[in-house]
């Protein structure tokens, strides 16, 4: 029981990760109505910003005092969430009308760019991120609870709540969501959609930074630097299928079965079956999602597509 | 008496003809003769750098045929050339000599590999029925790690971590009449494996364009391409969504496999890794059929020929250290802790930055361009 109780805390760990990076997905489809296969850059990019503040500059005695912490994320955040508007207004802005088909490639296109520019400037650094919890456990009963998986959590938690706080009660939120429902509605009642489009994009890069945080931070799941962090941050894919393509609450409720269902086959499948083998898990995610699409295909909190001529 | 112009459609006969105009059946010629000609005259590197574009041809018409003129956009293309690449490892004699798998000969192992793959094919095509657009894509991405997963745990079909090697020859022997295409002898000269290479690669060029085109000029292409301006609509006028759906997946995977036989002769020795059979591969072919011009077939080719040549034409022809002139930048270094890029990082962001900038300002790609070129000359003096 010990080993799926800390399972489990690691699988929900995972998951809270995942569930950010879906929600800058779902953020930005909501809005704009793009699937951004680019978040996964911008979780890599955000977490070597983190480190070049941390290690290169060293500001308040890097990464392990609070101080530190806080203001290399905050400006990782602050760069990141301006690159994501920037690239929305400059090349997107564009694309609009266009085939969907041709607005993923191009979101491909940034997706492919960010991982040749970090191994460039950054040349696959030793160390990971630095963080106040490094890898010290909290003992629950006879489990050891890593620090920063309940770190990632709590993380995890406020930024959704702020989400949900955002939507539900500012302006900015509630022009987000008559966005989704309706552009020209929106526009016509004074909300300028161009700004919307411009702050989802600034947001997702936002989520996206916090979430490279706690994957390459400490002894997060993804430890270390390197570029496979976007890899992972593919995975939040079948998250946001699973939750559905434009509902938020999906993508944390999708990111944390995801998660938990990833590392309790990583844990479990390799005595179970030999043969299949720990990297089993890096697919699980996958081979849920193949399955939820041929049962609902727009997930358990979407909103089914109706098809008109 | 006056004649009617090439370019005038006056029955669907004439709409239906393949090379319509003198000009066109004169250019049919000139390629054919520089198909036949070509390899014999040049020299490896070049040879090296073709015949990749020409597998990368392949596996892009086929892809076009399912994201072009179907409208289904796919991510698993580099799947299916891991499955050609292995089924040639394993049917062709790649391993042999250690005792695994078998030793046939070229059209053996091709026909296998097309067969499995649209087999595949047809397979990933029935869910795919259900899902569209942004959905598709998702799925397919699944696809390319749970195959990358799947030939790096199938060791007696892949040679698992280790890789297999591919065969070391692809004979054809018809009785009177026997070729090896990787030791060819052309007109008494024996060529290097490279230069035979572009014969087959550049002759299954030929022959998948020409059965993509009779696809898509008739009707069976007509149904494809309704299906992608409008699913709902193509299926109230009788279009059958799941005939025509599945039947191009199943066509465009036998083509990506038969792609991948190729590149597997290309290469040798194939590791299912990340950076061999990744999702950067399957994302070459969208920037092939990005840049060349989404829905034509001789875009197809063109796009193979400027980007697919693309990493070859960096490694053998950009110097290994390399600063930008006047400015005395770094461009390319081959040292990995100096600053520039590497040679494969240019490669990526060459890729990356084509498609974005094919897709902002030119998104009917190469074609469109000369299509341009085409229109200007035709109507001069009036062109505008």
């Amino acid at each position: 029981m010990t080993k799926f109780f800390s399972l489990l805390a690691d699988g929900v760990a995972l998951g809270a990760v995942y569930a950010l990076v879906a929600l800058g997905f779902v953020v930005i489809f909501r809005a704009t109505g793009v699937i951004n296969f680019a978040q996964g850059g911008l979780v890599i990019f955000g977490a070597f910003l983190v480190y070049q503040a941390q290690n290169t500059w060293d500001w308040f005695g890097g990464g392990s005092t609070w101080p530190g912490f806080i203001a290399s994320a905050l400006f990782a955040i602050v760069c990141v969430a301006a690159i994501g508007a920037a690239f929305e207004s400059l090349v997107l802005r564009r694309m609009i009308g266009q085939p969907i088909f041709a607005i993923i490639l191009i979101t491909i296109g940034l997706f492919l760019l960010v991982e040749p520019i970090t191994t460039t400037i950054w040349h696959n650094p030793p160390g990971g991120i630095e963080t106040p919890w490094g890898t010290q456990t909290v003992s629950v009963g006879d489990v050891n609870i890593l620090q920063v998986n309940i770190a990632t959590v709590v993380l995890g938690a406020l930024v959704m709540g702020g989400f949900f706080l955002l939507f539900q009660y500012t302006k900015v939120g509630v022009g987000m969501r008559a966005t989704a429902v309706d552009q020209e509605a929106a526009l016509a009642q004074g909300i300028s959609v161009r700004r919307i489009f411009a702050l989802s994009w600034a947001i997702a890069g936002a989520v996206a930074v916090v979430a490279g945080m706690m994957l390459a931070g400490g002894a997060g799941p993804a430890p270390g630097l390197s570029v496979s962090l976007g890899l992972i941050a593919l995975r939040a894919f079948p998250a946001i299928i699973l939750g559905g393509l434009d509902s938020p609450v999906g993508a944390v409720v999708g990111g944390l079965i995801i998660g938990v269902a990833e590392v309790m086959a990583k844990g479990y499948i390799p005595d179970l079956i030999p043969a299949l083998g720990p990297e089993f898990g890096d697919i699980v995610p996958y081979l849920i999602m193949l399955l939820v699409l041929l049962v609902r295909p727009f997930g358990l909190f979407g909103t089914p597509e109706v098809r008109r001529v | 008496m006056a004649r009617p112009t090439g370019s005038m459609i006056r029955s669907y006969a004439d709409d239906l003809r393949l090379f319509p105009t003198a000009a066109k059946r004169i250019g049919l010629v000139v390629l054919l003769a520089a198909y036949l000609l070509v390899p014999y005259l040049i020299n490896d590197t070049w040879a090296s750098v073709l015949s990749l574009a020409g597998v990368v041809a392949i596996g892009a018409i086929g892809l076009n045929l399912l994201t072009g003129y179907t409208g289904q956009p796919s991510l698993g293309t580099a799947a299916f050339i891991g499955l050609g690449a292995f089924v040639a490892g394993y049917y062709g004699g790649g391993r042999f000599a250690d005792g695994i798998g078998y030793d046939f000969n070229l059209f053996v192992y091709l026909l296998i590999a097309i067969v499995a793959g649209g087999a595949v094919g047809v397979l990933i095509g029935l869910p795919a029925l259900r899902l569209r657009g942004n959905y598709l894509v998702i799925v397919t991405l699944g696809l390319v790690f749970v195959a990358l997963y799947v030939w790096k745990k199938w060791t007696t079909f892949t040679g698992g971590n280790e890789g297999s090697a591919m065969p070391v020859k692809a004979d054809l022997n018809l009785g009177f009449w026997s070729i090896d295409f990787l030791k060819p002898t052309v007109f008494g000269k024996e060529l290097g494996s490279k230069q035979g290479l572009m014969y087959l690669a550049w002759g299954f060029v030929i022959v998948t364009a020409l059965l993509v085109k009779n696809i898509v000029r008739t009707r069976p292409g007509r149904a494809l391409q309704a299906v992608r301006d409008r699913d709902v609509a193509a299926e109230v006028v009788g279009v059958s969504l799941f005939r025509y759906k599945v039947s191009a997946f199943a066509i465009s995977s036998a083509i990506a496999a038969l792609a991948g036989v190729l590149y597997g002769l290309y290469l040798g020795y194939l590791t299912p890794d990340e950076t061999s059979l990744g999702l950067v591969l399957s994302i070459q072919f969208l920037a092939v059929i990005v840049v060349g011009g989404i829905g034509t077939i001789y875009g197809s080719v063109l796009g193979a020929l400027f980007v697919g040549a693309l990493p070859t034409l960096i490694r053998e022809f950009v110097p290994d250290n390399w600063n930008l002139p006047i400015l005395g930048w770094p461009i390319v270094t081959s040292d990995a802790s100096a600053t520039g890029f590497s040679k494969g990082a240019l490669a990526t962001i060459i890729y990356a930055l084509l498609i974005i900038v094919f897709l902002v300002f030119e998104p009917r790609g190469l074609a469109g361009i000369w299509r341009r070129i085409q229109a200007y000359f035709r109507t001069w003096p009036f062109s505008y």
